[in-house]
């Protein structure tokens, strides 16, 4: 599902590589966690995985394809099969849960009675069912970001990546997040989560990556934050 | 529903910043406008150009003591030149019939003149108007010539009159235009930073490039449009008021400016205003929002 080789990136006027040689592979279905400390290159990597930097050595296969050589203007539709959560959450205040995600679907191409199917069903999973109508400053931080997950997973991507999800979450709030991303893996869709949070890894024991100084120094199937 | 979402996204950004919109509205209306006026400019000064040649004349005055011998000489050499249509000889009585015609306001003028001051002299036409010099050359050394006139030499300085307008309205034009640009510019940017939340959340979700871009283009597409369509108001009220208002005593003088004229720089006002418009928005999207 996911394939880094080899891969080196350097930002330009940095000293060193953010990513160097790094190679990971990631299955269909997993859950991976990436871990390390800031600047250790672990949002780099969820970067690459969305084409948003190329790296300048080596490979990133997504989905099958080639993300190193892909040109940009395909990359619209590239990202139609990618979901992204954020630390920050990224709603539109102006706008309510349903239409957040609504707003995912319809701009890229699909008509509202879709969404009127389709987003009462993804906000009813993420636990916000009876709260569509309310604008995201009517919502605790864990709803909000409940609305980001649900507009993430809307389209049904195969790949979920989640860049800190619980950075600005209480440990109570987290852990109901985490269960979430923990039920969307189970429907098949492999999940990324880049986290500094070890009460979390320690708690899901799933697969960790271990990121220092842009090259990985562990790689554990039911790892824990160490 | 794309193009309704794309349509009312347009109406907002034009509303957002209403007070910037119409800034870069007028602009863009007072440069189409000049650009209008400079092509009517150019082309009626074409028309007039025509118009007059066909009927101008170049002048031999011969001199006061001109003889017979010499008179003949000319007007058989005048007869047979190529370059020369039609030859008329006006003499010294005619002379001062004309004379009297033309300064028949100015009677101090006419009684310090006799008729036989005026000298007489041949009127040309020539099969092509711009020849005159070929003809100077020739016939200024002829014995019994005084000088040869031409008035297309004076149309040429009304003309370059016209033209050092058109030039004028066409810098104008330019002038306004670049500030319009500016202001497109801005606008599409201040536009963009208003949305950057959206357009941030479409590229995140994949929306394609054309539909992110698509409302700021077209909110610079609809000024210029809106923009040409004052500018065909402008020009319909300068024919109306100016032409066939207060410069209408001088009808004889221009050529007349007709509704199809007027009419027929509208398309090129609207092409140029929303093309232009269009390209600024998307190369400052290009800039700015990196899609």
């Amino acid at each position: 599902m996911i394939q880094l080789e080899q891969v080196t990136k350097t930002y330009p006027k940095a000293s060193r590589p953010s990513l160097d040689n790094v190679s990971v592979s990631i299955d269909k279905g997993e859950f991976v966690f990436f871990i390390g400390p800031s600047g250790s290159g672990k949002s780099t990597i969820i970067k690459m995985l969305l084409h948003e930097v190329i790296p300048n050595k080596g490979r990133v296969v997504v989905n099958g394809k080639d993300v190193t050589s892909m040109r940009s203007w395909k990359r619209p539709h590239f990202r139609r099969s990618i979901g992204c959560v954020f630390q920050d959450f990224r709603l539109l205040p102006n706008r309510t849960a349903y239409e957040n995600v609504a707003f995912a679907l319809e701009v890229i191409g699909k008509t509202k009675a879709v969404a009127r199917r389709v987003v009462p069903e993804v906000l009813e999973l993420v636990g916000l069912g009876g709260k569509e109508h309310r604008y995201p400053h009517e919502l605790s931080g864990g709803e909000q970001q409940r609305v980001a997950v649900a507009r993430a997973f809307v389209n049904r991507p195969l790949i979920l990546l989640a860049d800190e999800p619980t950075g600005n979450l209480d440990p109570d709030t987290s852990i109901e997040i985490m269960r979430l991303l923990d039920r969307i893996n189970r429907t098949g869709t492999t999940v990324v989560m880049v986290t500094h949070d070890s009460n979390i890894v320690n708690q899901m024991r799933r697969r960790v990556i271990e990121i220092e100084s842009g090259r990985i120094v562990r790689d554990q199937a039911r790892g824990v934050y160490g | 529903m794309r193009m309704k979402y794309v349509l009312s996204e347009v109406l907002v950004g034009l509303w957002r910043n209403v007070t910037m919109t119409i800034a870069m509205i007028i602009t863009l209306a007072v440069s189409l406008t000049m650009l209008g006026a400079s092509g009517l400019i150019y082309t009626k000064v074409a028309d007039m150009k025509q118009l007059y040649f066909e009927n101008i004349e170049v002048s031999i005055f011969l001199n006061a003591d001109v003889t017979e011998e010499q008179r003949t000489d000319i007007a058989s050499r005048l007869e047979a030149d190529p370059l020369i249509s039609q030859v008329t000889y006006v003499n010294k009585d005619e002379a001062f019939q004309r004379f009297q015609e033309m300064f028949r306001d100015s009677p101090d003028l006419l009684s310090a003149v006799k008729a036989d001051q005026l000298p007489e002299s041949y009127r040309l036409k020539l099969v092509n108007p711009e020849e005159y010099k070929t003809i100077s050359d020739q016939y200024v050394a002829v014995e019994g010539v005084d000088q040869v006139v031409d008035q297309s030499q004076v149309l040429d300085k009304i003309f370059n009159l016209f033209t050092a307008g058109q030039n004028i309205a066409l810098v104008a034009a330019i002038a306004m235009a670049v500030a319009a640009l500016l202001l497109v510019a801005n606008t599409i940017q201040v536009a963009a930073y208003s949305k950057r939340r959206e357009v941030a959340v479409m590229k995140l979700v994949g929306a394609s490039n054309w539909f992110i871009q698509a409302p700021f283009v077209l909110e610079a597409v609809v000024a210029g449009l809106i923009g040409s369509v004052l500018g065909l108001g402008a020009l319909i009220a300068l024919k109306v008021f100016l032409f066939d208002g207060a410069l209408s005593a001088l009808q004889g003088l221009f050529a007349p400016v007709s509704w199809g004229e007027v009419f027929l720089t509208f398309p090129v006002m609207a092409g140029v205003g929303g093309l232009i418009s269009a390209i600024t928005a998307w190369v400052t999207l290009r800039f700015y929002l990196r899609v």
